[in-house]
Parts: C-alpha cells; sequence; structure tokens
C-alpha cells in the first residue's frame, strides 16, 4: 500500500438496483468500504439488505449499477465470480450439509484436483493455520449435524477463508448464538479486521452495530440513507435513520404490581417420538399483572414447553389455570379446551401454527374462536359480515395494515402477520397470554408497537409467560426472566437484578453465581 | 441340499442378481444426488428391447448393446429435464416413463418383427457368451475350489463381471473423488453446492445420466445375456425390486451388493424349488413364484430399521428469496 495516496476501497458499488416485479428492492445504491474495516449495514426487513449482499455475491443480477472490487470494475454474474474475487458469505442459514465432516464442508467446490484425498490432506493443514490465527476452532472430523451453532457458524467462515476471501459478509450472525458465543464471533471478527480482512455485517441488532463496526450505513425502502461513523452515532440516532420516526428503544412500563397466582407448572416432562427427553421436570407460576420471560438458547424445550401450554403437546406433570389443572394427556388437551380456560397462545412460527397463509384476514382472525356466539348467525351458519366487522375493528386497535379483512395473510407483511395473530389472541382478554418470539421477523417500528401492547395487557391485571431467544426483549419486557437449558430451568431472577453476562451464563448451562 | 445343486443355486443366484445390481447402484447415483428414480424399470425394459432388437437387425450384440444404453440414458434425459429443468414432481416423471416403456417397447416390437411382440431369439454372436476364466478347466476337478471357480465364478457373461466391478467403482468414485463429493453434497444440501460456486443442474444431470448408463447395461442384460430375446414387460418388476434394495441398502454401494444377492437368492431358490412338499401339504407353485416381491415387503417393512434417504431427495432445487 503506497503511502501517499489513500488506498482503493475494497468495495464500491455505484448505482445498484434491483426490482423484483414491480417491488423495487434495491434503488441507486451507492457504498464505499475502506479495506481492513468492519462495515454495518442496518435496515428493518424489507428494506433490501439481503438483496443487496445477493447481488454482491453473485446470487442475483442487478438491473443497472457497477460493483468495484479493489478499484478494479468487477462483474459478478455467479457465485464462482465472488468466490474468485475474493468475496465470502456466512449466511443466515448455514449452507453446510449436515452429514458431512467439518473438512469436507470446507473443501466443497474448492477441490484442486479430481481425487479427494490429497486435497483433505491440505484443508487440513490450512484449518490448523486458520484456528490458530484467529481463534476459529473446530475439531475437523466431526460431523456437521454433531456441531452446536455457533461451531457451524465458525465452519462457514472457515470456508470462505479457506477461499482466500478478503472480504467477508456476515447476515444477521448472531441472530442463533449465546451472548458468550456472540463475543467470540466478535474476538474472530476483531482478528480478521486485524490482518485487514474487509468486513460487511448485516444486522438488526443496534447493539452489536455499536460494539464492533466502523462505520455503519443504514437502508430503508431499498435505499441507502444515510453512511455514518459510529464512533459519532448513538443506537436512537440510527434508529431513527431506520425507521423514518423517533422510536422508542426500551420499553417504559410502571413497576409490576402482580396479584393471584394464575399459572403453575409442576415438574412438567415431555419424551419426544424420537425418544429424547426435551423437558426434564419444569416447575414455575405466573402471577396476575407479571411477565415471565424465558430465556435461552434456541432448541432448548422452549418450544416444547409453549407446545404444552398451547395444547398441542402430550406431556407429564401437572399445570394448574386459576388453581383447576388442565389435562395435559393430548387425548382432549387441544387448544379448545385451553381456550375456553382463559389460556391464549401466540405459537412461535406465525406462518406455520399461527395462521393459514393462503386464507383472508377474516378467516384467520376466527380460527379458535369460530364458535363464539358473536360469530354465529343461527344454528348452521356462521356470520361471516359480522366476523368482517370485527377484524376491521381489531385491525384498528392493531394498527394493521392494509387494514383489508379480505386480503390473504400471505400478503401482509412479517409484522402485521404477527399483529394479526397477536390482535386475535390478546383481544379476547384473556388470563393468561402464552407468547413465544413475538417479534421474530418484525420491523423494529412494529416491534415497539407489540412490546406495548403486552405490557399494556400485564397491566390490565393479565398473566403473560413469554419465550424468546432475543435477550433484549427478555430483558427489557419481563419482570421475572427463568432461564431453560437442556430441558430445565437454570435459574430464575428479577429482571430489574441481572443483566446480559449472568443470563447468558445460566444460557450456556453454567449456574450463574448464588442460585 | 448336496453340495451341486448348492453351486447351482448360487450360480443362478449371481445371474439374476447382477441385473437388480445394476438398476440398484443405477438408482444409487441418481438418488444420492437427490433425483428419485421410480423410473428404473422402464429404463431396463427399453434398453432391453432395443438390445435385443438391433443385436437380431444387426447380429452383433455389441451394437445391441450400445443402442440399449442409447435408449435407457435418452429416458433419463427425459427425467431430467422434467425433475432438474423444469422442476416437476419425480415420482410422477418416473412413473409416466415406465408406462412409456411398457407401452412403446410392444408397439415397435410388433411392428417390426410381427411376432406378438417380441423379438425373434437371439443366436450366436447376437447374444453375450459366457467368458471361461484362466485355468477353469485346469482346477475344475480339484474338490471344491474346482466345482466353486469352474462353476460358480467362472462361466458368466462380461456384464456380470462389470456389475460386480461397478461395486467398488461405485465406491470409489462416491467417496474417493471430488465428483463422489459434489455428488453426495448435492443430494444432501444443493444450496450449499450453489453458494460454493458449483452448478447443481450439471452435477445432477451427470448422476442422472449415469444412472441411465447402468440401467441400460442392466437391460441389455436381461434381453441378451440372461435371456435370448426381449419379451413383453421381461423386467417384471426388477427395477422396483432394485429400489427396494437400494433403501434395504440405505444408499451404500456394498450393501447394495449384499441387498441385491439376497434379492438374488430368493428368485433363484423360486425358480429351482417350484414345488416343495412340507409335510404333505404342496407349497403351490404361485407361492414360490411370489416370495421374492413378498418378501421384499416383508423386508421393507420390518429389518430395515431407520434408512435416511438423502435430505434433498426428491426435491426441485430453486434458489431462495
Amino acid at each position: 500500500m503506497e503511502q501517499h495516496r489513500p488506498p482503493d476501497p475494497a468495495i464500491e458499488l455505484k448505482g445498484i438496483s434491483k426490482a423484483f416485479g414491480s417491488v423495487q428492492a434495491n434503488k441507486g445504491i451507492d457504498l464505499r468500504v475502506m479495506p481492513g474495516t468492519i462495515h454495518g449495514i442496518i435496515g428493518e426487513n424489507g428494506a433490501g439488505k439481503s438483496t443487496l449482499m445477493s447481488i454482491l455475491y453473485g446470487f442475483y443480477k442487478a438491473d443497472a449499477g457497477e460493483v468495484f472490487i479493489h478499484g478494479q470494475r468487477t462483474r459478478i454474474p455467479d457465485s464462482q465470480a465472488a468466490i474468485r474475487a475474493g468475496i465470502g458469505m456466512v449466511f443466515q442459514h448455514f449452507k453446510l450439509v449436515q452429514n458431512f465432516t467439518v473438512l469436507e464442508n470446507v473443501i466443497l467446490g474448492a477441490e484442486d484436483g479430481r481425487r479427494l484425498r490429497p486435497e483433505l490432506f491440505r484443508a487440513r493443514g490450512a484449518l490448523k493455520r486458520l484456528a490458530e490465527d484467529y481463534e476459529l476452532i473446530v475439531d475437523p472430523d466431526a460431523k456437521i449435524e454433531d456441531l452446536g451453532v455457533g461451531m457451524q457458524q465458525r465452519v462457514e467462515i472457515l470456508k470462505a477463508l479457506y477461499r482466500q476471501a478478503d472480504i467477508l459478509i456476515l447476515d444477521e450472525p448472531t441472530g442463533v448464538l449465546t451472548p458468550a458465543e456472540a463475543d467470540h464471533l466478535f474476538r474472530i471478527l476483531d482478528n480478521l479486521r486485524a490482518e485487514g480482512k474487509t468486513i460487511l455485517l448485516i444486522t438488526h441488532k443496534l447493539r452489536e452495530i455499536m460494539a464492533i463496526t466502523d462505520t455503519v450505513s443504514v437502508m430503508r425502502r431499498g435505499e441507502m440513507t444515510a453512511t455514518v461513523n459510529t464512533a459519532e452515532t448513538s443506537p436512537e440516532h440510527l434508529a431513527e435513520l431506520m425507521v423514518g420516526r423517533k422510536v422508542l428503544l426500551r420499553v417504559d412500563k410502571p413497576l409490576a404490581t402482580p396479584g393471584k397466582t394464575v399459572l403453575e407448572v409442576e415438574d412438567l416432562r415431555v419424551t419426544d417420538s424420537a425418544g429424547v427427553a426435551r423437558l426434564k421436570g419444569i416447575s414455575l407460576n405466573v402471577r396476575a399483572g407479571e411477565i415471565l420471560g424465558i430465556a435461552g438458547v434456541a432448541g432448548n424445550g422452549q418450544s416444547h414447553l409453549l407446545e404444552v401450554l398451547g395444547g398441542i403437546r402430550p406431556a407429564t406433570g401437572t399445570v394448574r389455570v386459576n388453581g383447576a389443572p388442565i389435562d395435559l394427556s393430548g387425548r382432549c388437551s387441544d387448544g379448545q379446551s385451553r381456550r375456553a380456560r382463559g389460556v391464549a397462545h401466540v405459537p412461535e412460527d406465525r406462518q406455520r401454527e399461527g395462521l393459514i397463509m393462503e386464507f383472508a384476514a377474516w378467516e384467520n382472525m376466527a380460527f379458535g374462536y369460530h364458535h363464539a356466539p358473536a360469530y354465529q348467525k343461527n344454528a348452521l351458519l356462521m356470520d361471516n359480515a359480522a366476523i368482517r366487522a370485527d377484524t376491521v375493528t381489531k385491525m384498528g386497535h392493531f394498527d394493521i395494515r392494509p387494514p383489508n379483512p379480505n386480503l390473504a395473510a400471505r400478503n401482509f407483511s412479517g409484522g402485521n402477520q404477527q399483529k394479526l395473530v397477536l390482535a386475535r389472541e390478546i383481544e379476547q382478554h384473556p388470563d393468561l397470554l402464552v407468547v413465544g418470539q413475538p417479534t421474530r421477523g418484525v420491523d423494529i417500528g412494529a416491534i415497539e408497537f407489540i412490546h406495548q401492547r403486552i405490557v399494556a395487557l400485564r397491566d390490565a391485571g393479565k398473566a403473560v409467560l413469554l419465550v424468546s431467544v432475543e435477550l433484549e426483549e427478555i430483558l427489557s419486557l419481563s419482570d421475572r426472566v427463568a432461564v431453560m437449558f437442556d430441558g430445565r430451568i437454570m435459574g430464575e431472577r428479577q429482571a430489574a437484578q441481572t443483566d446480559e453476562k449472568e443470563l447468558g451464563l445460566l444460557m450456556a448451562g453454567m449456574h450463574g453465581g448464588a442460585d | 441340499m448336496d453340495f451341486v445343486s448348492l453351486i447351482a443355486v448360487l450360480d443362478s443366484t449371481i445371474r439374476l442378481a447382477t441385473p437388480l445390481l445394476l438398476a440398484c447402484l443405477a438408482g444409487l447415483f441418481s438418488e444420492r444426488a437427490g433425483i428419485f428414480d421410480i423410473g428404473l424399470e422402464g429404463k431396463m425394459l427399453s434398453a432391453a428391447f432395443f438390445s435385443a432388437a438391433t443385436a437380431t437387425i444387426t447380429g452383433s450384440v455389441g451394437l445391441g448393446l450400445l443402442a440399449g444404453v442409447a435408449a435407457s440414458m435418452g429416458l433419463a434425459g427425459l427425467h431430467g429435464l422434467a425433475s432438474i429443468t423444469f422442476r416437476g414432481n419425480q415420482l410422477i416423471s418416473g412413473v409416466a416413463i415406465n408406462f412409456l416403456a411398457a407401452g412403446l417397447t410392444v408397439v415397435i416390437a410388433q411392428d417390426w418383427f410381427q411376432q406378438g411382440g417380441r423379438t425373434p431369439s437371439l443366436l450366436g454372436a447376437a447374444r453375450f457368451g459366457p467368458l471361461t476364466l484362466p485355468f477353469a478347466q485346469t482346477l475344475r476337478d480339484v474338490p471344491v475350489l474346482g466345482p466353486v471357480y469352474h462353476d460358480l465364478i467362472s462361466g458368466h457373461t462380461v456384464l456380470v463381471y462389470v456389475a460386480f466391478a461397478m461395486v467398488p467403482l461405485t465406491w470409489w468414485v462416491l467417496f474417493r473423488t471430488r465428483f463422489g463429493l459434489r455428488l453426495r453434497a448435492v443430494g444432501e444440501a444443493p444450496e450449499a453446492v450453489d453458494t460454493a460456486g458449483v452448478s447443481v443442474t450439471g452435477t445432477r444431470y451427470a448422476a442422472v445420466a449415469i444412472c441411465g448408463l447402468l440401467c441400460g447395461i442392466a437391460g441389455a442384460y436381461l434381453a441378451t445375456a440372461l435371456q435370448a430375446g426381449f419379451v413383453k414387460d421381461m423386467t417384471a418388476g426388477r427395477g422396483y425390486i432394485a429400489l427396494a434394495a437400494l433403501i434395504f441398502a440405505k444408499w451404500r454401494p456394498w450393501y447394495a451388493l449384499w441387498a441385491t444377492l439376497l434379492f438374488g437368492l430368493l428368485q433363484a431358490v423360486a425358480l429351482r424349488y417350484q414345488s416343495i412338499d412340507l409335510g404333505g401339504v404342496t407349497v403351490p407353485v404361485q407361492l414360490m413364484d411370489a416370495l421374492p416381491y413378498i418378501l421384499t415387503v416383508v423386508i421393507l417393512a420390518g429389518f430395515v430399521g431407520r434408512a435416511v434417504p438423502p435430505r434433498a431427495g426428491g426435491t426441485p432445487y430453486v434458489k431462495e428469496k
């Protein structure tokens, strides 16, 4: 690198545009990223971040615009060309072959000769060096399916580095990691930056942007609205740039005034169809007027707990609602009987369990409550007009856009789909709301709204059981926090008296301090 | 059972297992790459007809083999077009190929040879003859080893040896070469192959082509080596039995060898012992003939255990948005 002249940017995009049908996903995007820096890209869902990165990695072809890599105009028609240009990508959903070893995954597509053995030998050496240089430690002979997500992510990074990438794109890399794993990832990224690699970090977590990036670009509705130095900005300012208005990042909530116990769970156990114990004796309780947050890395039994409480999975143990036990045998423990007892369930996966995507909003709004007297015309027929009218009212309460009850659920954005499910369940005024991942894949503006609604339900004297893998969400919404690990509750804390560090240790299965 | 008839049954096992083994390995290549192929039967049948027809007309079994392989690979290309390029349903495409082959072979046979949908019997150079391995005559009279070498191992057609040689070759290709790694990856996680900069379409077409090649050899073996000419529906469900063997073998080449030998043995026993007296009750011929098929169902239902098929099997690859 010459001293008297500033280096060429590692990545320079000029006027990138891309349309899908009538939707303009990217509009004249300009971007400059200097080598040896970490550049963050933030924006709401659908802002065009992923489209832009897919263009850079050769998955899509831009309608217009130019790409310069280290000052050279580069055409990237496919992933092969991106790899040749030194670009590596770590996708949000890993692209790994589950029953291959780490080594096999690393060399796949980058093999030099026709025979595997010399290549595997070479890769083993390269992996050893990378492990030493960057703290990227993985057992090269482990099968991917036996590795945790944090390890799998390291394999993805190794894949890119093995292909000599010097520009690394990471798409929502911390979504599936524990706080400790995320910290480790950031150390790795730090090391890579020190080695002169350029890193593009796509995320919706403002905290990460502030912690690790040098510069940050904000995207909104397909446009690059701002690029700023991270040191000269604040989370509040970035949120405002993302949404286009002032956003409350912390949930303002009064102190909880818990009343009588609504939900009591004792020694709940679940064994799944493969014979694996998923819940190993869960006991907890939630009182009226309080939010109990269940924290934990995805896959530690939270989903099973939600399904048992929602009535879609049998279990053993005792669950009492308002003092009376509910049936867990699976014979008559369906969602209907739960609703009759004042339990409403917002499932984790709104598209699979919360809605029927091809059905209209008003039909979805009636599901589970279709026996309600208000929805019946006579003994035989339902009163569709009444359901439609009711849907319009609820759409107003929850600011669901567009407020058209005849639109299929599929045609609403992720945030509005979630609001449809929440409106259906909350507007029934349940005694207990069981809610999983309320803001997964939801825009920052909608998150604010959903959080306010959940707190409002609590303040109306209802009990809320909240399951989320977003620790920030757990901490800002909950009054009490229980941490699940491997089908057990590792510990319970008052939300006001704990922090991410302590919960992170519990989430990793370690008892943090006195219990 | 005496030693001579044991050798005879085992010898027959090898002959009958050969087409199953070739078809099973064909299916293995295709399904390991994520393309389910229920059309093994149809490809074998069309190869059987075109090899027999070409051998009849030209008098050369070599040309017959080529024609059979070409016919089978043509149908494989059709299956590839439907299921890879046009992302159609692989089961339906396979079934369509089976119907197409079952109907067309008979119709064309009738048109060309006017013998009721069969080809004339193949004679001399129009048929694969047995190969006598070195020293077979010399060793013939050695006890035990002699009959095993002379009657069991030696004296098969070249296609039998090709089929058995395909087992280690398949294993080597799948697990020791770059092509094999990509082929297995494309059946498990095509998105991983795509993002690694390798063509999913190209890899899958290559696998389907190999499947066509092996099915073609299997079909030609039936009509020009095992038997002397083509008759209507002569594959008799072997394509489906090969699929069953493939599942039984858990998509592994060496297991495929044992599985197809087992099915071959069942067929050999059924052929040799057409009626068995069990304490005064005579087992009817029909039951003996049905035995391999019945056992196919029983084995698949009860003895396979957990067979995990390739994860991306049966699903066309579409780049996610």
